[in-house]
């Protein structure tokens, strides 16, 4: 395997970096328009454009550049076109959809960075689903042509697929016989576990390279409906039309999102409030959230004014990009710190107004918007220890990143006082992929204890956060700095890959749902088959497809 | 239902097609579409008419070419397989030398399904595209040769259909239903490759058609016969017999255009043989680049994982994959050849097996010049200083490597607003195409023929010229 060989860059001298938060005029591969309720996202993937060399972007393949563009237009359009209420995806080439993405991509990407790409499009499909459920924003897959591979995967994320019946075009997952991988994007569990398909059917699915047409597919449920080539149009425009208008929006105008891109230095990147520090020696870093001097706007209404520079939806953007980029620009960086910094006070004032103001559809996006960045934050396979030291506010809503860490360190010392709080932001609005709350999630064999963590209500010390049982650690000042310093020497190093999957096993107690199915069974057992000789090696499958040569099996089953 | 067909005489075959009870069965349902499908897209007006048509009976020299009047509604399409090799080992590709399979693996099923339904769904297409042909037909023999070309994709269509009805159990029998539901130039269900969903209005697009197309057909027909799927393999090489007519019939056809076009130049030195009812040589060139650029797209992209795979499974081999190459792995070969790199052409070297698209159009290209060389040979004959020839295979492609990027016909690169200026210089043009459409006139008298076009040097099976081809 190509391992290291051909992987994106991994030093500090020659990382590469990306660019997560694009706009419609920047795109390369997709091409974004409005009209009225209806937003039309036709890929239209430009073969020579792939993020690095080595790979020619065929049949609308896709890499991580093209995901990241289609990840930028559904977060643009819930906040700059809340008006919209379906978008329609199709592919701009003639019978094709989109097939997936690129093999030759994957072949020559190193582990950790197929890995972190996986995460990303799971993710991003995601962002669909749940903007569906959470904005009304429904998406109709109007497959042109054949969707195969992550190209139905992408399919499988939207409320509707319609699929061309021009007797040729089909949905299909050719991973397996011809890759002897998984379709990795969530494809099994959304078809077994959305759409219902018959498991016996689904194995033959997804045994068959070629894929199911026409009113088959209808039948298996793999599609929810079929048109004639001629109709084709048509048919979009009438399933596009009846999408929108099972919803109801809003037609106050949406917000200017201003572009956030990081400013680097040789040891970190930052933002406005949102700091990284990396320590390539020790392969350690920190993250630091900073609350501002005052709460800002006191309602709906002045936070709609404020738009993307409202505190939460600008930090958790900066939050939320910070960690793209260091999922997929600092991969051997593996142990961060967290840090707030600010007042307690105002934090739990902001939580207020997404509190009171959460019937107006633009407090709603900023806390779906928290949501899903937080979220992102329990999935990103890195170890995270929320240190509460002086200075921090871990309150309400920045509470949470102490609770999606994997430990939390509270400075107990009355000669330096740690403010924490609760708000209602702790109690609901940012539920795991789990479906439920981080409190919840933590204490799930004493549920009493979050209902007694929810009554304390407003801020507290960090004599009472260790008794409420939100501190691992509340050392004193005298053994703070030891106390961390061993710690975080100690992670840093352990096997990365035992941390990730320890950590993976723990974070996620609690009931299973489609998402957390995802990530966790589908993306386990996807990474590990993409270990394995049998895809990887010499005469794997995965290795071996498009060569001259075929895969040869070592047949022996686990 | 089954005992109303007596299928030994209606249904000649060397498949033991009375004894095979599935075979009839998948028949019975098959056999009736069929025919609505003839009677709805073949040559429908000339249905009631007799022609004098070449028949298979047996794969023997005596039989393969039984020649007499027939309605085409009548004819007898049979099923052939070349005879079987006993011990018959496969040649190619990674199962050399183990028995030629006899069953279709499970391993390749699906390969082979596709495989074998591509090429299929080319022979219901061609007799769509040429339906109303016969209209304007310029001799009672040029309607004949249309027709046999037909019966005969309607054989071929019978022989793949017999592969998958045999060996591709209940998705073999869809297909086979399929292949009679696609449309050329349907919008709704188009055939599957692009080429066999333009309608061929004129003879001399038809004589191209041949000329090029078909031999498409004969490539990918060679290639199949070297298939380990023994079946598949039979098959195929009882098709080429038939396709070598189908050739026969464009090469010769342009032959006489050209011949007659030679003749007008000789009779009017100081003209254009458009002023004489012919169709000048540059006119002719043009639409050989035309049919001959968009032939080329029918063999796939120029670097290929399906190539490989097909190569390497042992189902698709290269023409003449056991006459003519020595090394039959092919795996630790390569092959050199251009690409273009988005903004140059450029050598790569590539594995043998993923370059075997190339190979094959190389082998086509090279069996094109072949007829070239004869039509030059006719205008040499006539002392006309004009050589006729086949584009760049860069030029004018919408596949491959090549396509989306100008090259002229000698294959250098050009912008795309220096393409838009010369390219009616290379490909005909509207006036070019109503030029030709003006000569489409009905030519239906016996021993008659039309004026852009020479009679053949000798007619039909030891015929003249001058018989009753049609009976009208
Ligand atoms: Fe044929
Ligand atoms: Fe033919």
């Amino acid at each position: 395997m190509a391992e290291a060989a051909t992987a994106p860059a991994a030093t500090a001298s020659d990382r590469k970096h990306y660019d997560f938060d694009l706009r419609p005029d920047q795109f390369t591969h997709w091409q974004l328009s409005v009209e009225g309720d209806i937003a039309r996202l036709v890929m239209n993937v430009q073969e020579d454009k792939g993020e690095r060399d080595g790979y020619v972007l065929k049949l609308n393949s896709y890499d991580i550049g093209v995901d990241i563009e289609l990840a930028s237009s559904i977060q643009w359009l819930r906040f700059t076109h809340p008006e919209v209420k379906c978008i329609v995806l199709s592919g701009a080439l003639d019978r094709v959809f989109c097939s997936g993405a690129n093999i030759l991509m994957l072949r020559t990407s190193a582990h950790a960075f197929k890995v972190n790409f996986c995460k990303y499009t799971n993710e991003t499909r995601l962002y669909l689903e749940d903007a569906s459920a959470s904005s009304g924003m429904k998406t109709l897959a109007a497959l042109n042509g054949t969707a195969s591979g992550g190209g139905y995967e992408l399919a499988l994320a939207a409320d509707r697929i319609l699929l061309v019946d021009d007797r040729s075009s089909a949905v299909s997952f050719p991973e397996l016989p011809l890759l002897g991988v998984l379709p990795g994007t969530g494809g099994l569990t959304r078809v077994v576990d959305k759409r219902m398909v018959r498991r016996d059917l689904a194995d033959v699915f997804s045994t068959v390279a070629e894929g199911v047409k026409g009113k088959r597919a209808v039948k298996w449920n793999l599609v929810d409906r079929v048109a004639a080539l001629s109709k084709f149009p048509e048919v979009v425009e009438e399933e596009a039309r009846a999408l929108a208008d099972s919803v109801e929006k809003t037609t106050t105008p949406g917000i200017e999102l201003a572009r956030i891109a990081p400013d680097y230095r040789d040891d970190g990147f930052d933002y406005e409030y949102v700091k990284v520090d990396i320590d390539e020696a020790t392969r350690t870093g920190s993250i630091t959230l900073t609350v501002p001097d005052s709460v800002g706007p006191s309602n709906a209404d002045e936070a709609y004014a404020a738009g993307a520079a409202w505190w939460p939806l600008a930090a958790f953007r900066q939050l939320d990009d910070a960690l793209c980029h260091l999922r997929l620009e600092y991969l051997e960086i593996g142990t961060f710190c967290l840090y707030t910094r600010g007042s307690a006070d105002v934090m739990l004032g902001i939580d207020a107004v997404l509190e009171s103001g959460k019937d107006h559809w633009f407090v709603n996006e900023v806390r779906h918007f928290l949501k899903r960045a937080l979220k992102r934050l329990d999935l990103t396979a890195r170890s995270f220890f929320a240190i509460a030291d002086e200075g921090s506010c871990f309150a309400g809503t920045l509470l949470e990143m102490a609770l999606a860490a994997d430990r939390f360190y509270v400075l107990n010392d009355p000669d330096s006082p740690v403010t924490l709080g609760t708000s209602t932001m702790n109690a609901g609005p940012y539920p795991m992929s789990n479906g439920l709350t981080r409190l919840q999630t933590r204490f799930l064999g004493t549920p009493d204890s979050v209902d007694e963590i929810l009554a304390v209500g407003g801020t507290f010390d960090a004599e009472q956060a260790d008794d409420l049982g939100l501190a691992t650690f509340a050392p004193d000042i005298i053994d703070w700095d030891d106390e961390l310093r061993l710690a975080i020497e100690e992670r840093a190093s352990f096997s990365p890959d035992g941390l990730t999957g320890m950590e993976a096993n723990l974070r996620f107690a609690g009931p299973e749902t489609m998402e957390t199915k995802i990530f966790g069974r589908l993306s386990a057992w996807q990474n590990w088959i993409f270990q394995r000789p049998n895809a990887v090696g010499e005469r794997g499958a995965l290795n071996c497809y498009g060569t001259p040569n075929r895969p040869e099996f070592a047949y022996a089953r686990t | 239902m089954a005992a109303s067909i007596d299928y030994e005489s209606k249904i000649p075959n060397n498949v033991e097609l009375s004894s095979d009870k599935r075979l009839q069965r998948a028949l019975e349902h098959w056999l009736p579409k069929y025919l609505d499908w003839w009677n709805e897209m073949g040559p429908t007006d000339f249905n009631d008419k007799e022609i004098y048509l070449r028949t298979a009976v047996s794969v023997d020299s005596a039989g393969w070419a039984q020649f007499g009047h027939v309605k085409m509604p009548d004819y007898r399409w049979g099923i052939f397989l070349a005879e079987q090799e006993p011990n018959k080992k496969i040649g190619f590709g990674d199962h050399a030398g183990e028995d030629a399979w006899q069953q279709v693996p499970g391993e390749y099923r699906n390969w082979l399904r596709r495989m074998i339904v591509t090429q299929a769904d080319t022979e219901p297409a061609s007799v769509e595209q040429q339906r109303l042909l016969a209209h304007t037909a310029p001799s009672l023999y040029d309607m004949r040769n249309l027709f046999q070309v037909n019966v005969e994709e309607g054989r071929h269509l019978w022989a793949m259909v017999y592969i998958l009805h045999t060996y591709f159990g209940k998705d073999g029998r869809e297909e086979a239903e399929e292949l009679l539901e696609r449309r050329s130039g349907n919008p709704d269900h188009p055939r599957i490759l692009g080429t066999f969903n333009e309608p061929i209005q004129t003879w001399l697009d038809f004589f191209c058609f041949t000329m090029f197309t078909d031999r498409d057909g004969k490539f990918q027909l060679l290639s199949l016969a070297e298939s380990g799927f023994d079946p598949l393999a039979r098959t195929c090489r009882f098709m080429l017999t038939e396709e070598a007519h189908h050739m026969f019939v464009g090469q010769t056809g342009m032959g006489r255009i050209i011949q007659r076009a030679c003749e007008l130049m000789k009779e009017h030195p100081d003209s254009n043989p458009r002023e004489h009812g012919g169709i000048d040589l540059d006119t002719i060139q043009r639409y050989i680049n035309f049919w001959s650029s968009s032939s080329n797209d029918l063999f796939g992209g120029e670097v290929s994982s399906n190539s490989a795979n097909f190569f390497g499974g042992s189902l698709k081999g290269r023409a003449w994959e056991m006459k003519k190459h020595e090394d039959h792995s092919a795996l630790e070969a390569f092959k050199t050849l251009e690409i273009w790199d988005g903004s140059k052409v450029v050598s790569e070297t590539v594995p043998m097996r993923n370059a075997m698209n190339e190979v094959l159009r190389e082998e086509y290209i090279e069996d094109n010049q072949k007829g070239v060389n004869y039509w030059n040979k006719i205008i040499d004959e006539y002392g006309i200083d004009y050589e006729l020839r086949l584009p760049h295979r860069r030029f004018n492609r919408n596949i491959g490597v090549f396509a989306g990027t100008r090259f002229d016909i000698d294959g250098n690169l050009m912008t795309e607003e220096h393409w838009d200026e010369r390219k009616g210089d290379w490909l005909p043009s509207d006036e070019d195409r109503e030029y030709i459409k003006s000569l489409m006139v009905p030519c239906h008298e016996q021993g008659k023929i039309a004026g852009w076009i020479a009679p053949p040097n000798k007619g039909i099976n030891g015929n003249e010229f001058d018989f009753d081809y049609v009976r009208l």
